[in-house]
Protein backbone atom coordinates (compact mmCIF):
# COMPACT_ATOMS: atom_id res chain seq x y z
CA UNK A 1 0.00 0.00 0.00
CA UNK A 2 3.03 2.28 0.29
CA UNK A 3 2.67 3.55 -3.25
CA UNK A 4 -1.07 3.85 -3.23
CA UNK A 5 -1.84 7.22 -4.79
CA UNK A 6 -5.10 9.13 -4.82
CA UNK A 7 -5.58 11.44 -7.80
CA UNK A 8 -7.31 14.73 -6.95
CA UNK A 9 -8.88 16.29 -10.01
CA UNK A 10 -8.43 20.03 -10.44
CA UNK A 11 -10.84 21.90 -12.68
CA UNK A 12 -10.79 25.64 -13.25
CA UNK A 13 -12.87 26.71 -10.25
CA UNK A 14 -12.18 23.73 -7.95
CA UNK A 15 -11.53 25.03 -4.45
CA UNK A 16 -11.46 22.00 -2.15
CA UNK A 17 -8.63 20.19 -3.92
CA UNK A 18 -6.06 21.34 -1.37
CA UNK A 19 -8.33 20.48 1.55
CA UNK A 20 -8.66 16.93 0.23
CA UNK A 21 -4.90 16.71 -0.21
CA UNK A 22 -4.31 18.01 3.31
CA UNK A 23 -6.76 15.50 4.78
CA UNK A 24 -5.31 12.54 2.87
CA UNK A 25 -1.63 13.41 3.20
CA UNK A 26 -1.61 15.20 6.56
CA UNK A 27 -4.17 13.19 8.48
CA UNK A 28 -4.01 9.78 6.85
CA UNK A 29 -0.54 9.60 5.33
CA UNK A 30 -1.98 8.67 1.93
CA UNK A 31 -0.07 9.90 -1.09
CA UNK A 32 -1.92 12.25 -3.45
CA UNK A 33 -1.39 13.67 -6.88
CA UNK A 34 -3.21 16.59 -8.50
CA UNK A 35 -4.69 15.75 -11.88
CA UNK A 36 -5.38 18.69 -14.18
CA UNK A 37 -8.74 18.24 -15.89
CA UNK A 38 -7.15 18.26 -19.34
CA UNK A 39 -5.15 15.16 -18.56
CA UNK A 40 -6.56 11.78 -19.46
CA UNK A 41 -3.68 9.69 -18.16
CA UNK A 42 -4.89 7.88 -15.04
CA UNK A 43 -2.24 5.17 -15.00
CA UNK A 44 -0.42 6.55 -11.93
CA UNK A 45 -3.41 6.72 -9.64
CA UNK A 46 -5.26 4.04 -7.72
CA UNK A 47 -8.33 6.05 -6.70
CA UNK A 48 -9.77 9.42 -7.64
CA UNK A 49 -11.42 12.28 -5.77
CA UNK A 50 -13.50 14.89 -7.57
CA UNK A 51 -13.34 17.72 -5.05
CA UNK A 52 -15.77 20.51 -4.25
CA UNK A 53 -15.79 23.94 -5.80
CA UNK A 54 -17.32 25.68 -8.77
CA UNK A 55 -15.90 23.93 -11.82
CA UNK A 56 -16.21 26.19 -14.86
CA UNK A 57 -17.98 28.75 -12.70
CA UNK A 58 -21.02 26.45 -12.45
CA UNK A 59 -22.00 27.81 -15.87
CA UNK A 60 -25.11 26.32 -17.48
CA UNK A 61 -25.60 23.86 -14.56
CA UNK A 62 -23.23 22.74 -11.80
CA UNK A 63 -20.93 20.10 -13.26
CA UNK A 64 -22.38 20.35 -16.77
CA UNK A 65 -19.25 21.67 -18.48
CA UNK A 66 -16.77 19.64 -16.42
CA UNK A 67 -18.42 16.53 -17.80
CA UNK A 68 -16.78 17.18 -21.17
CA UNK A 69 -13.21 17.38 -19.89
CA UNK A 70 -10.70 14.77 -21.11
CA UNK A 71 -10.30 13.52 -17.56
CA UNK A 72 -14.00 12.77 -17.09
CA UNK A 73 -13.98 10.99 -20.46
CA UNK A 74 -11.18 8.78 -19.18
CA UNK A 75 -13.04 8.11 -15.95
CA UNK A 76 -15.43 5.62 -17.53
CA UNK A 77 -12.76 2.98 -17.99
CA UNK A 78 -11.33 3.72 -14.53
CA UNK A 79 -14.74 3.13 -12.92
CA UNK A 80 -15.38 -0.01 -14.98
CA UNK A 81 -12.07 -1.42 -13.76
CA UNK A 82 -13.50 -1.27 -10.22
CA UNK A 83 -11.23 1.49 -8.92
CA UNK A 84 -12.77 3.87 -6.43
CA UNK A 85 -14.06 7.35 -7.20
CA UNK A 86 -15.29 9.79 -4.58
CA UNK A 87 -17.20 12.90 -5.66
CA UNK A 88 -17.63 15.53 -2.99
CA UNK A 89 -20.14 18.39 -3.42
CA UNK A 90 -19.32 19.77 -6.90
CA UNK A 91 -17.72 16.36 -7.52
CA UNK A 92 -21.09 14.73 -6.78
CA UNK A 93 -22.76 17.17 -9.21
CA UNK A 94 -20.22 16.20 -11.89
CA UNK A 95 -20.86 12.49 -11.28
CA UNK A 96 -24.62 12.93 -11.79
CA UNK A 97 -24.21 15.19 -14.82
CA UNK A 98 -21.90 12.68 -16.45
CA UNK A 99 -24.18 9.74 -15.70
CA UNK A 100 -21.93 7.83 -13.28
CA UNK A 101 -24.64 8.30 -10.66
CA UNK A 102 -28.39 8.71 -11.21
CA UNK A 103 -30.46 11.82 -10.45
CA UNK A 104 -29.48 15.48 -10.37
CA UNK A 105 -28.63 18.23 -7.89
CA UNK A 106 -30.66 21.42 -8.08
CA UNK A 107 -31.01 24.70 -6.17
CA UNK A 108 -31.68 24.35 -2.45
CA UNK A 109 -35.35 24.63 -1.59
CA UNK A 110 -34.84 27.82 0.42
CA UNK A 111 -32.47 29.28 -2.22
CA UNK A 112 -29.83 29.94 0.44
CA UNK A 113 -26.24 28.85 0.22
CA UNK A 114 -26.12 26.64 3.31
CA UNK A 115 -22.89 26.40 5.28
CA UNK A 116 -23.43 24.28 8.36
CA UNK A 117 -22.69 21.05 10.17
CA UNK A 118 -25.33 18.39 9.58
CA UNK A 119 -26.21 15.10 11.19
CA UNK A 120 -26.34 12.20 8.77
CA UNK A 121 -27.65 8.67 9.03
CA UNK A 122 -25.50 6.02 7.46
CA UNK A 123 -27.98 3.97 5.44
CA UNK A 124 -25.96 1.51 3.40
CA UNK A 125 -22.58 -0.07 3.81
CA UNK A 126 -22.28 -0.63 0.06
CA UNK A 127 -18.68 -0.13 -1.03
CA UNK A 128 -17.48 0.14 2.56
CA UNK A 129 -17.41 3.95 2.47
CA UNK A 130 -18.88 4.39 5.96
CA UNK A 131 -18.40 2.79 9.30
CA UNK A 132 -21.71 1.27 10.23
CA UNK A 133 -20.31 -1.84 11.76
CA UNK A 134 -21.04 -0.66 15.29
CA UNK A 135 -23.80 1.22 17.10
CA UNK A 136 -22.79 4.58 15.71
CA UNK A 137 -25.01 4.93 12.68
CA UNK A 138 -24.92 8.73 12.69
CA UNK A 139 -22.11 11.06 11.73
CA UNK A 140 -21.70 14.82 11.61
CA UNK A 141 -20.16 16.47 8.56
CA UNK A 142 -20.06 20.03 7.21
CA UNK A 143 -22.07 21.04 4.15
CA UNK A 144 -21.50 24.12 2.00
CA UNK A 145 -23.65 24.34 -1.08
CA UNK A 146 -26.30 26.34 -2.91
CA UNK A 147 -27.35 23.57 -5.25
CA UNK A 148 -27.45 20.39 -3.22
CA UNK A 149 -31.07 19.35 -3.43
CA UNK A 150 -30.98 15.80 -4.72
CA UNK A 151 -33.74 15.11 -7.22
CA UNK A 152 -34.74 11.94 -9.02
CA UNK A 153 -37.94 10.45 -10.40
CA UNK A 154 -39.87 7.79 -8.50
CA UNK A 155 -38.52 4.91 -10.61
CA UNK A 156 -34.95 5.96 -9.87
CA UNK A 157 -35.73 6.32 -6.18
CA UNK A 158 -37.17 2.82 -6.14
CA UNK A 159 -34.03 1.51 -7.84
CA UNK A 160 -31.86 3.30 -5.27
CA UNK A 161 -33.87 1.78 -2.43
CA UNK A 162 -34.10 -1.72 -3.91
CA UNK A 163 -30.37 -1.89 -4.58
CA UNK A 164 -29.32 -0.22 -1.34
CA UNK A 165 -27.57 2.61 -3.16
CA UNK A 166 -28.49 5.36 -0.72
CA UNK A 167 -25.43 5.85 1.43
CA UNK A 168 -26.32 8.87 3.57
CA UNK A 169 -29.54 10.64 4.58
CA UNK A 170 -29.88 13.99 6.33
CA UNK A 171 -31.45 13.76 9.78
CA UNK A 172 -32.90 17.26 9.34
CA UNK A 173 -33.11 17.77 5.60
CA UNK A 174 -31.55 21.22 5.04
CA UNK A 175 -32.07 21.63 1.29
CA UNK A 176 -35.23 19.78 0.28
CA UNK A 177 -33.50 16.70 -1.14
CA UNK A 178 -35.77 13.83 -2.23
CA UNK A 179 -35.96 11.22 0.52
CA UNK A 180 -33.41 13.28 2.55
CA UNK A 181 -30.66 11.93 0.31
CA UNK A 182 -27.16 13.30 1.00
CA UNK A 183 -25.06 10.67 -0.77
CA UNK A 184 -25.43 7.68 -3.08
CA UNK A 185 -23.25 4.99 -4.63
CA UNK A 186 -23.33 3.25 -7.99
CA UNK A 187 -24.47 -0.37 -8.14
CA UNK A 188 -20.96 -1.74 -7.87
CA UNK A 189 -20.27 0.46 -4.85
CA UNK A 190 -16.96 1.81 -6.14
CA UNK A 191 -18.35 5.28 -6.88
CA UNK A 192 -19.68 7.47 -4.07
CA UNK A 193 -21.10 10.96 -4.48
CA UNK A 194 -22.08 13.06 -1.49
CA UNK A 195 -22.84 16.72 -0.78
CA UNK A 196 -21.22 16.86 2.71
CA UNK A 197 -17.48 17.43 2.96
CA UNK A 198 -15.64 14.57 4.72
CA UNK A 199 -12.29 16.31 4.10
CA UNK A 200 -13.40 19.13 6.40
CA UNK A 201 -13.96 16.72 9.27
CA UNK A 202 -10.60 15.03 9.65
CA UNK A 203 -9.11 16.71 12.71
CA UNK A 204 -10.54 17.39 16.18
CA UNK A 205 -9.13 20.91 16.15
CA UNK A 206 -11.44 21.87 13.29
CA UNK A 207 -14.53 20.30 14.76
CA UNK A 208 -14.54 16.56 14.25
CA UNK A 209 -13.13 13.45 12.64
CA UNK A 210 -16.23 11.81 11.19
CA UNK A 211 -14.89 12.28 7.66
CA UNK A 212 -11.75 10.22 8.19
CA UNK A 213 -13.36 6.84 7.62
CA UNK A 214 -14.68 7.75 4.17
CA UNK A 215 -11.37 9.16 2.96
CA UNK A 216 -9.46 6.23 4.40
CA UNK A 217 -11.75 3.82 2.58
CA UNK A 218 -10.38 5.13 -0.74
CA UNK A 219 -7.60 2.59 -0.31
CA UNK A 220 -10.03 -0.36 -0.15
CA UNK A 221 -9.86 -2.74 -3.06
CA UNK B 1 -24.59 26.09 -46.49
CA UNK B 2 -27.68 27.56 -44.91
CA UNK B 3 -27.58 29.58 -41.74
CA UNK B 4 -30.24 29.30 -39.05
CA UNK B 5 -31.11 31.23 -35.92
CA UNK B 6 -32.22 28.85 -33.21
CA UNK B 7 -33.87 29.72 -29.92
CA UNK B 8 -33.76 26.94 -27.36
CA UNK B 9 -36.10 27.12 -24.35
CA UNK B 10 -35.19 25.04 -21.32
CA UNK B 11 -37.66 24.54 -18.49
CA UNK B 12 -37.54 22.67 -15.23
CA UNK B 13 -39.83 19.68 -15.49
CA UNK B 14 -43.20 20.26 -13.81
CA UNK B 15 -42.32 17.75 -11.09
CA UNK B 16 -39.22 19.72 -10.05
CA UNK B 17 -39.76 22.45 -7.49
CA UNK B 18 -38.58 25.85 -8.74
CA UNK B 19 -37.69 27.90 -5.65
CA UNK B 20 -36.42 30.84 -7.75
CA UNK B 21 -39.78 30.92 -9.52
CA UNK B 22 -41.59 30.79 -6.17
CA UNK B 23 -39.49 33.68 -4.81
CA UNK B 24 -40.16 35.74 -7.94
CA UNK B 25 -43.86 34.96 -7.72
CA UNK B 26 -43.86 36.19 -4.15
CA UNK B 27 -42.07 39.42 -5.19
CA UNK B 28 -44.53 39.89 -8.07
CA UNK B 29 -47.43 39.76 -5.64
CA UNK B 30 -45.65 42.24 -3.37
CA UNK B 31 -45.30 44.54 -6.38
CA UNK B 32 -49.06 44.54 -6.61
CA UNK B 33 -49.55 42.23 -9.60
CA UNK B 34 -52.75 40.30 -9.13
CA UNK B 35 -53.90 37.01 -10.52
CA UNK B 36 -50.55 35.20 -10.84
CA UNK B 37 -51.32 31.52 -10.57
CA UNK B 38 -47.91 30.12 -11.37
CA UNK B 39 -44.46 31.45 -12.18
CA UNK B 40 -41.54 29.29 -13.24
CA UNK B 41 -38.13 30.36 -14.48
CA UNK B 42 -36.31 28.74 -17.37
CA UNK B 43 -33.44 29.52 -19.70
CA UNK B 44 -33.25 30.60 -23.30
CA UNK B 45 -30.20 29.93 -25.45
CA UNK B 46 -29.74 31.61 -28.84
CA UNK B 47 -27.58 29.82 -31.38
CA UNK B 48 -26.59 30.79 -34.90
CA UNK B 49 -25.63 27.66 -36.76
CA UNK B 50 -24.75 26.59 -40.31
CA UNK B 51 -25.70 23.33 -41.97
CA UNK B 52 -26.90 21.64 -45.12
CA UNK B 53 -30.59 22.21 -44.71
CA UNK B 54 -32.99 22.22 -41.80
CA UNK B 55 -32.87 18.49 -41.08
CA UNK B 56 -29.11 18.47 -40.55
CA UNK B 57 -29.32 21.51 -38.30
CA UNK B 58 -32.15 19.95 -36.29
CA UNK B 59 -29.99 16.86 -35.72
CA UNK B 60 -27.17 19.03 -34.38
CA UNK B 61 -29.49 21.03 -32.13
CA UNK B 62 -31.16 17.86 -30.81
CA UNK B 63 -27.75 16.52 -29.83
CA UNK B 64 -26.75 19.79 -28.16
CA UNK B 65 -30.02 20.00 -26.24
CA UNK B 66 -29.98 16.39 -25.14
CA UNK B 67 -26.33 16.19 -24.14
CA UNK B 68 -25.42 19.69 -23.02
CA UNK B 69 -28.02 22.47 -22.95
CA UNK B 70 -30.54 20.56 -20.83
CA UNK B 71 -30.25 17.87 -18.19
CA UNK B 72 -33.23 15.74 -19.09
CA UNK B 73 -33.39 14.32 -15.58
CA UNK B 74 -34.74 17.67 -14.41
CA UNK B 75 -35.39 19.74 -17.54
CA UNK B 76 -37.45 19.70 -20.75
CA UNK B 77 -36.50 21.63 -23.85
CA UNK B 78 -38.02 22.88 -27.08
CA UNK B 79 -36.67 25.13 -29.79
CA UNK B 80 -37.67 27.29 -32.70
CA UNK B 81 -35.64 27.57 -35.86
CA UNK B 82 -35.51 30.37 -38.40
CA UNK B 83 -33.60 30.31 -41.70
CA UNK B 84 -31.51 33.45 -42.13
Amino acid sequence: MDNFTVGIVVFPGSNCDRDVSWALEGCLDIRTKYLWHESSDLTDVDAIVLPGGFSYGDYLRCGAIARFSPLINALDEFVKSGKRVLGICNGFQILTESGFLPGALVANKNLNFICDDVELDIVSSKGGWFNNGDEKQTIKLPIAHGEGRYHCDSDTLKKLLDNKLIALRYKNNPNGSSFDIAGITNEKGNVLGLMPHPERACDETIGGTDGLFTLKSLILK
Amino acid sequence: MDQFAVKVFIRLRPSVLDPAGEATKSASIKLGAEGIKSLRIGKMIEVKIEGNGENEVREKIDLLCDRLFANTVIEDYEYSLEKL
